[in-house]
């Protein structure tokens, strides 16, 4: 199992200029990335969709890389967005996957076949040309620059720990430090995009 | 009236969406879109981008506009009902200018609805609080340019019910 910040760490020095867009790894990574502007930290908008945002994103700027940190349990909802990636073959995507093997939010409740569904298999299938499985953090660090640096589209299933939250929704400490509208338009303006 | 003219074409469909600069189609078909589907296939200015469930149509869309496109939506009244979550959080939570046309399975104009489908449609639009133009006909489709406009001024989703979907685009 990696720890989700310390992957992000190991990531962060690879990134170059790329759009990311962090999804559940948002609560790390508004702390570690030096582009703020440049990143769509969005929390949860409606689970499932943030790897077709980003897709929507790669399609519409392709001379800008676009990484996503996606989760099992979004993709579980949302299968068919493998499909359509393949279709589109943005070669400026980069799909990570956490795979935590449960819904963390919600008290750690397993995702259906939590150990057992092979998330680079699967992205392989719908027509991904290249996917990856990671379960330890050091041999993602040293193949993470190597995916970087080739074409999209590409799939990187990660085993991450359970960040485990019992905490009244309510009561939770916001890690966003803007709405997610808020990022958008930043992100619009770092990008020369009017309106 | 002419016959042809109590329809809806899919060339003027079509023609809306240049007119209002529309690039990507984000769209799940339905059966009776298959003429549209050639024609917006054979359009260089549209990129098609199929989507496997109409939820993902939102978040696509999302990404689609942030990025500074200019997405429609094309999908029927079944797959709206399935995708209130998204349409929720990636089109009304982040204020996403987008059009959707929506093919009314059921709609009969006369009251007389068998079609649940058709029953709900304009009930969850209403519940979201989506406005909402129908379009029947070529005639009807200075409505379409309502919503493109009325879309990009107030920054959110609008709906335009094609109503016609049994007749025009199947021809």
């Amino acid at each position: 199992m990696i720890d989700t910040a310390e992957m992000l760490r190991t990531f962060h020095p690879y990134r170059g200029n790329a759009i990311v867009v962090p999804g559940r790894g948002g609560r790390h990574w508004v702390g570690i990335s030096k582009l703020p502007n440049r990143d769509a930290p969005l929390g949860d908008p409606s689970m499932g969709g943030h790897a077709s945002f980003a897709l929507g994103l790669a399609l519409a700027r392709p001379n800008e890389k676009v990484v996503v940190f996606d989760s099992e349990g979004d993709l579980m909802m949302s299968l068919g967005v493998l499909a359509t990636v393949a279709e589109q073959r943005p070669k400026n995507f980069y799909h990570f996957l956490l795979d935590n093997e449960c819904y963390a939010t919600t008290g750690g409740q397993p995702v259906p076949n939590a150990k057992n569904v092979h998330y680079d298999a699967l992205a392989r299938g719908a027509g991904y040309p290249a996917a990856y499985a990671y379960d330890n953090l050091e041999s993602f660090a040293i193949n993470v620059e190597r995916i970087l640096a080739g074409e999209g589209p590409v799939f990187v299933a990660l085993k991450v720990t359970p960040e485990v939250n019992n905490t009244p929704i309510g009561q939770r400490k916001k890690w966003q430090t803007r709405r997610p509208v808020e990022a958008l338009g930043d992100l619009r303006r770092e990008l020369g995009i009017a309106g | 009236m002419a016959e042809s003219a109590a329809h809806l074409s899919p060339t003027t469909v079509l023609a809306e969406m240049k007119k209002h600069g529309v690039t990507h189609v984000v769209w799940l078909p339905d059966s009776e879109t298959n003429f549209l589907y050639v024609l917006m296939k054979a359009e260089p200015s549209l990129t098609l981008v199929a989507v496997a469930r109409e939820g993902l149509a939102f978040s696509t869309a999302a990404g689609l506009a942030t990025g500074g496109k200019t997405p429609i939506i094309l999908i029927q009244n079944t797959g709206l009902m399935e995708s209130g979550d998204s349409l929720r959080g990636w089109g009304l939570g982040l204020n996403i200018p987008v059009v959707l046309m929506i093919g009314y399975r059921g709609w009969t104009r006369h009251g007389v609805t068998t079609d649940t489908a058709a029953v709900y449609t304009e009930r969850f639009l209403n519940a979201f609080g989506i406005n909402y133009y129908l379009v029947e006909s070529d005639a009807d489709a200075a409505r379409i340019s309502v919503a493109f406009d009325e879309a990009k001024k107030n920054k959110r989703p609008v709906a335009v019910l094609v109503g016609d979907e049994y007749h025009g685009f199947n021809k």
